[in-house]
C-alpha cells in the first residue's frame, strides 16, 4: 500500500474496510434470518424467499472474499501475473461445486427411491406348485405327518 | 548458448534483460510468493471439505436447519438467539484481521512498538475466537448432545413439528414423573420432577420411554420414582450428562430392551392443518454426517486459527527483539504471517456461509 496511498489514507482505508465487512456480515445474517422466516413469518412458506436469500448471501460472501484478498492481502497492488497465478486455479472449483451438488442431488434421489421401495408391501407370490414351501428335515416331516 | 545471449544483448536490449536472470517478474520475494501458493493449496483443501458438506447436505432431505441448531449463546438463558453468537465470532475474526493490517502497515514504517502492539491485539482476537469456539463445541457436545457420531438435530420446518406434551397425551401416551434424587432439601425447588412419556398400551412392560428435554440447570439424572418398573439398578448411569428442557424439540429415548438412553427427535406430521396432526413418527436422529462434518471442518479451521496465534506470538517476539529491523525489508515476515491470518478470516467467510447462513 505504501507508494499508492499516504500513511493517513491507508489507515483510513483500513477502518473503512472494517466498517464495510462488519456491515456486510450484519446484512448477511439479516438476509439469512429473513430467508428462514425469523423476520417475516411468511418467508417459511414461500420457497423463493430461501432461494433469493441464499443467492444474496452467496454474492455478499464472494464480495467479502474479494475485498479481503484485494485490500487486506494487497492482491490488488501485486503484479497482475502473480494475482492471476493464484486466482485462476481457484476457478477449477466452480466445476467442482457444480458437479458435486449434482452428485449430492442424485444421492438424494436414490435414497428417496430406496425408501419408497422399502415401504412397499411385499406381495405373496403364487405358490401353486409348492416350490416355495419351507423345507424341513425329513425326520421332522415324518413326525408331523405321522 | 552464452555467446548467443550476448549477441541478443547487443541487438535487443529489452529481451536481453528478460532472459539474463535476476529478474523478479512478479515483483515479490520468494517467501511471499510461496506463502501465496501455500494458501492456494490450503484453499483447495478447505474447498474439498466444504464441497463434501454441500454434496451430503443436498443428498439428505432431513438436513438440520442452522438457525435452529446454532441458537444458543453464553451468559444468557434465552435459547432462541439464532446465529447471534456466531455473528459475534465473525466480528472477532474481522476485527483481528483489521488489527493485522495495521500491524503490517506499522511494520513497513519500521515502527517496532506499533507493530508489536497491533500484533498483540490480533493475537487477543484470535484467542477470543478460539474461546468462543470452545464454548460452542462444549455446548453442542455436553448440552445439545451432538457429537461427531450423533446428531439430535433434524430438519425443522413447516412439514412437521416436534411433539409437545399435549400432542403426546392426545396420541395416547401416558405421562409419568420421576423425582430427581441426590439433591439437598433447600435446592429441591430448583429440580422439579422429570417428566417422561410411555407409548400407548405399554405401561406395564419395560419399553421405550420418551423424556422431554429439560433445561440443563435443572436435572442431571434419575427416574428414581419409577422403581416399580424393575430398573432400579441403573439409575446412576441414566441420562448422565443429558439434559432436558420442557417443550424442547427433542427427546431422550430410553430403550427398555437394552436399558440404554439415546437422543432422538419425536415428530408430529401435521401437514394440512395448523392444530391437528395426521400422525406421529419417531425420527431417531438427524443425519450423522452433520455432526462429523461440523466438528471436522470447524475444527480444522480452529486449528488454523490456533497455528496462526502460535506463529503470530513467535513473530511478535521477534519483532520486539528488532530481528526484522536488521533484515531491513520492511518487516516482510509480518506481512507473510499477515497473509496467513487474512486467509484464516477468508476461510471463515465460507465456513460461516456454508454452516451457518445457508
Amino acid at each position: 500500500m505504501a507508494g499508492h496511498k499516504t500513511y493517513e489514507e491507508s489507515i483510513k482505508a483500513v477502518y473503512y474496510g472494517l466498517g464495510l465487512l462488519a456491515f456486510i456480515t450484519l446484512v448477511e445474517v439479516g438476509v439469512s434470518l429473513f430467508g428462514k422466516g425469523h423476520i417475516w413469518e411468511g418467508a417459511k412458506d414461500t420457497s423463493w424467499a430461501l432461494w433469493v436469500a441464499g443467492l444474496i448471501i452467496i454474492a455478499l460472501s464472494v464480495y467479502k472474499a474479494y475485498f479481503i484478498i484485494y485490500e487486506f492481502m494487497h492482491m490488488g497492488y501485486e503484479v497482475r501475473g502473480m494475482a492471476m497465478s493464484v486466482l485462476l486455479p481457484v476457478l477449477l472449483l466452480v466445476w467442482g461445486i457444480i458437479a458435486f451438488m449434482q452428485e449430492g442431488n442424485s444421492w438424494g434421489n436414490r435414497r428417496e427411491l430406496i425408501q419408497e421401495k422399502n415401504a412397499l408391501p411385499v406381495e405373496a407370490e403364487d405358490d401353486s406348485n409348492g416350490m416355495n414351501e419351507e423345507i424341513i428335515p425329513l425326520e421332522e416331516a415324518m413326525e408331523l405327518h405321522g | 548458448m552464452a555467446e548467443i545471449n550476448i549477441e541478443h544483448n547487443e541487438t535487443e536490449e529489452q529481451q536481453g534483460t528478460d532472459w539474463s536472470g535476476g529478474n523478479e517478474p512478479f515483483k515479490a520475494s520468494y517467501g511471499k510468493l510461496m506463502m501465496w501458493y501455500f494458501l492456494l493449496s490450503d484453499a483447495f483443501t478447505f474447498a474439498g471439505f466444504l464441497i463434501a458438506y454441500g454434496a451430503l447436505r443436498f443428498s439428505n432431505a432431513n438436513w438440520p436447519e442452522p438457525d435452529f441448531v446454532f441458537r444458543t449463546a453464553p451468559f444468557t438463558t434465552n435459547d432462541n438467539l439464532p446465529l447471534i453468537f456466531v455473528t459475534f465470532m465473525s466480528f472477532l475474526l474481522i476485527i483481528s484481521s483489521v488489527t493485522m493490517v495495521r500491524g503490517v502497515q506499522e511494520g513497513h514504517r519500521n515502527n517496532i512498538s506499533g507493530t508489536a502492539f497491533w500484533m498483540l491485539l490480533t493475537i487477543i482476537g484470535g484467542l477470543g475466537f478460539l474461546s468462543c469456539q470452545a464454548w460452542e463445541w462444549n455446548n453442542l457436545i455436553n448440552v445439545e448432545g451432538m457429537t461427531a457420531l450423533t446428531n439430535p438435530f433434524s430438519r425443522h420446518d413447516q412439514s412437521g413439528t416436534y411433539a409437545s406434551e399435549s400432542d403426546l397425551l392426545e396420541a395416547g401416551f401416558v405421562k409419568k414423573t420421576a423425582v430427581v434424587a441426590d439433591v439437598d432439601d433447600d435446592e429441591k425447588s430448583q429440580y422439579p420432577p422429570a417428566t417422561y412419556f410411555l407409548p400407548p398400551n405399554t405401561e406395564d412392560i419395560a419399553v421405550n420411554r420418551y423424556f422431554v428435554k429439560r433445561n440443563h440447570h435443572q436435572l442431571h439424572a434419575g427416574d428414581h420414582g419409577d422403581a416399580s418398573h424393575g430398573d432400579g439398578d441403573h439409575h446412576g448411569t441414566n441420562m448422565a450428562g443429558e439434559t432436558f428442557d420442557a417443550g424442547d424439540p427433542y427427546l431422550i429415548t430410553y430403550d427398555g430392551a437394552t436399558q440404554a438412553y439415546e437422543l432422538g427427535a419425536f415428530k408430529y406430521n401435521n401437514a394440512g392443518s395448523d392444530d391437528g396432526y395426521r400422525g406421529y413418527k419417531n425420527e431417531a436422529f438427524g443425519p450423522k454426517a452433520f455432526g462429523g462434518l461440523f466438528f471436522f471442518i470447524t475444527g480444522f479451521h480452529g486449528f488454523h486459527v490456533f497455528s496462526g496465534v502460535a506463529f503470530l506470538t513467535v513473530i511478535m517476539i521477534n519483532v520486539m527483539s528488532g530481528l526484522y529491523l536488521k533484515a531491513n525489508n520492511g518487516h516482510e515476515m509480518v506481512e507473510k504471517i499477515g497473509l496467513y491470518w487474512h486467509f484464516v478470516d477468508l476461510v471463515w467467510v465460507f465456513v460461516f456461509l456454508a454452516f451457518y447462513l445457508l
